[in-house]
């Protein structure tokens, strides 16, 4: 029996429930906001199905195919820029088909909430000559995950499910349903069919143009494409959570509402513009279906008037549509509230020693980011996943080894195992002498603590042996390979110094679990004592929020953010700082 | 019903996300559709973060536009004064009595405003509590949050039994009872 009580869920919880549903037997991700979720969720329904943290987008998207061709439904879910990870299988795929039904979800980040860039994952889709679906709210994140597995099954394609941060990370009420039971499909050897070849290839090109062309004809009656008739004077195309803000900014307008992205049903649209007397197309990021529209010698109003950067609101939709100002009052000017490291951290600590030493770091992407903030500013680049000690053996090949004598290349363990390892075993062979410091805090901190390959626990929970990176990177072939705890920074200094002075490659792991595991036990709270404070301002280097100057330019130390790690005391020359047990 | 409006906001790991759940938990009880949108990742590592929840018989947009708050709930003093804008003319504030000083304002390149409450008195009902002083006496700092939430409970038409019964759902078993006591104080606080 079907359970129809509605329940809160947010975007991505309603993906999980949608693949569960699906039948789906198989996923595997790597962790990125805003997707992480996904996998999080999916976990509870691990008597039916496994799923897994695999070390990057690629090898996740490869088990997926695997798994696909095995005969079951698969899944693999990753950020945008994970999705340019995953390139290089989700190109292919696409001409090899599937077996059982394959679907990719991709979540990009308008707004860029949390991450480096504002790609737009309907335009590697179109590239890739994938279709996507593109739901609204979390009802409809769930019920596209389903019909993104018939059309998977029923096209012989991978299916993309494209969601935004704002879908993603929103609660809306889901009815859920049963999980519906689908039967493996047979394997059958076919060696044209998934072995990529040219000779192969070229006869899978002309499957995936026919496909496509297909699907363009097939979209215009699929009942995810919708078209809402209303008064006929403003007409708008609209797909994903901008649909949310066209219906409350114009709610008299007429709408074709898109559940499908790409391809485009061209005829369904050339209709609705017949029947409007002004279209417009209101898509965040790149102007893609209204590119492709024009295309077709459709003529409507599209990045005229609204931005390809950020996220869209109904207050934007109205005002740029219908000329209407909002009465609301502008922002009051107050100092900024960026986001830090929190107190406690084990990288503030790392960083506090790279600083006093004047040491540029070439950085990589986690909370560890941070570090490029003031006042630490210790991070001079980031890149992408893995990129910071490639980009330093770079500037060494470039320009030598003195000229980046003051260097170092910082990673966090779970970037470390997701690509960064790549980058080192180039920097052994292509003969670097640098220093590298894997910021190890035995999980993949930013994205909210899961696990990987390196910490010995598996996604559906499992312990398992953990991979040593010290031997790790000893295995590859590299001498110097020293493991010190993240605070003691007496050690941590002499051993920074004296690797970046060596011409030798070498790697330093600074270890310490991130504190909001809590696996480091809190005994006590700083304080400190204003009698002996000299105002020297040495406590407030690493940049602990919970570090602040008192009225008299003497310190406080707020005892709800504080969590004992010791840091300020151990950089105050006067002892002003002293335990207070809990 | 008019669609209402309520902002949640603070500073990253105060604790917004539990407070927006059994907010949304108490309103899809009470049979409306509700829809909240919420910040994860990395600006919620001690930066400024703000959920929104929506609920009336229809909802489209998760998000609450500029002008247009019934309700501001801030954990912050620094928090209400970035969002006020957010407000309704006749919207109200309820808010934290507490300074958090953001990096900019302890490195000294900033200062931190002086006078919040009262220059948000002038235009918008302000209710300040001293929430922290109030957990703190309870024995749990970190249950101010739900402090607040009790406050906040009544400028909205839910029954404290209704509150309660969210809150057991949603909390950890081990810390309901503090949280309820967290509620119940800041109910029968309310002005």
């Amino acid at each position: 029996m079907s359970d129809t009580k509605k329940i809160m869920m947010l975007g991505n919880e309603a993906i999980a429930r949608g693949a569960y549903e699906a039948g789906v037997k198989v996923s595997a991700a790597y962790p990125g906001t805003p997707s992480t979720e996904i996998s999080e969720n999916l976990v509870q329904y691990g008597d039916v199905l496994y799923c897994e943290w695999s070390p990057n987008e690629k090898v996740a998207t490869e088990v997926a195919i695997g798994a696909s061709m095995a005969g079951v439904r698969s899944m693999c879910s990753m950020k945008h820029v994970g999705v340019n990870v995953a390139a290089d299988p989700l190109f292919t795929v696409s001409y090899i088909g599937v077996t059982g039904g394959l679907v990719m979800v991709a979540a990009d980040d308008p707004g860029m909430y949390s991450s480096q860039n504002e790609q737009d994952t309907r335009m590697v889709a179109r590239a890739a000559h994938v279709p996507v679906l593109e739901p609204s709210d979390s009802q409809e994140a769930k019920d596209f995950v389903k019909a993104a597995y018939e059309i998977s099954e029923k096209y012989d394609t991978p299916v993309i499910v494209r969601t935004t941060t704002r879908l993603a990370h929103s609660q809306g009420m889901v009815a859920l349903e049963d999980r519906t039971d689908v039967p493996d499909k047979t394997y059958e050897r076919d060696i044209a069919k998934r072995v990529m070849m040219p000779a192969m290839a070229k006869k899978r090109h002309l499957v995936v143009e026919d496909r496509e062309k297909r699907l363009e004809a097939d979209a215009c009656t699929m009942p995810i494409n919708r078209v809402e008739m209303r008064d006929t004077k403003i007409g708008i195309i609209a797909s994903g959570i901008p649909y949310q803000y066209v219906r409350e900014a114009v709610p008299e307008a007429s709408v074709l509402k898109l559940g499908m992205v790409n391809p485009l049903p061209r005829k369904l649209i050339e209709d609705f513009a017949k029947k409007v007397d002004k279209l417009y197309i209101v898509e965040e990021l790149d102007p893609l279906t209204e590119l492709q529209v024009r295309s077709w010698g459709i003529d409507c109003i599209g990045k005229e008037i609204f931005t390809v950067q950020g996220e869209y609101s109904a207050n934007m939709i109205r005002s740029a549509i219908l000329g209407q100002k909002t009465d609301a009052k502008s922002p009051a000017q107050v100092p900024n509230r960026p986001p830090i490291l929190c107190p406690g951290c084990p990288h503030r600590s790392v960083y506090t020693v790279l600083n006093k030493l004047k040491i540029h770091a070439a950085g990589d992407i986690g909370c560890y980011t941070l570090g490029a903030v003031a006042p630490l500013s210790v991070i001079d680049t980031t890149v992408c996943m893995g990129s910071s000690i490639s980009t330093l053996h770079g500037m060494e090949k470039a320009k030598g080894k003195d000229y980046i004598k003051n260097w170092v290349a910082v990673i966090g363990d779970s970037t470390f195992m997701h690509t960064g390892i790549n980058s080192l075993m180039n920097m052994f062979y292509n003969q670097s002498t640098e220093t590298v410091i894997i910021l190890d805090n035995s999980t993949t901190g930013m994205t909210g603590h899961q696990d990987h390959a390196a910490t010995g626990k598996t996604l559906m929970g499992e312990v398992v042996p953990a991979i040593n990176i010290s031997r790790l990177c000893s295995a590859i072939g590299i001498k110097n390979v020293t493991e010190v705890d993240a605070f003691d920074i007496v050690s941590l200094e002499k051993i920074i110094k004296e690797y970046v002075a060596s011409d030798d490659l070498s790697v330093i792991i600074t270890k310490s679990p991130c504190v909001m595991l809590n696996q480091r036990p809190v005994t006590h709270k700083c304080a400190s004592d204003p009698e002996k404070c000299r105002k020297c301002g040495m406590c407030l280097k690493p940049g602990c929020p919970a570090v602040t100057k008192r009225e008299d330019g003497t310190i406080a130390i707020d005892d709800t953010l504080c969590n004992g790690c010791d840091l300020c005391k151990s950089l105050c020359k006067f002892d002003a700082i002293t335990d207070v047990p809990l | 019903m008019e669609t209402k409006n309520i902002m949640i906001v603070g500073v990253g790991g105060q604790g917004t996300l539990l407070t927006s759940r059994v907010l949304g938990g108490v309103m899809l009880d009470g049979g409306y559709e509700v829809k909240m949108s919420e910040v994860h990742g990395m600006a919620q590592r001690g930066g400024s973060v703000v959920t929104f929840v929506r609920y009336g018989d229809e909802v489209f947009e998760p998000i609450v536009e500029e002008g247009c708050a019934d309700l501001l709930i801030a954990f912050e003093r620094l928090e209400a004064l970035r969002y006020a804008h957010y407000l309704k003319k006749d919207g109200i504030i309820i808010v934290n009595d507490q300074r958090m000083d953001p990096m900019p304002v302890v490195m000294g390149a900033e200062k931190y405003p002086e006078n919040i409450i009262e220059e948000l008195s002038k235009e918008h009902k302000v209710i300040a509590v001293d929430a922290l002083s109030e957990a703190r006496e309870l024995g749990n700092t970190k249950v101010f949050n739900v402090v607040i939430l009790g406050v906040a409970a009544k400028a909205m038409e839910f029954t404290k039994e209704q509150w309660n019964a969210v809150i057991e759902r949603v909390v950890k078993p081990k810390f309901v009872e503090i949280n309820k006591k967290a509620f119940e104080l800041g109910f029968e606080k309310a002005v």
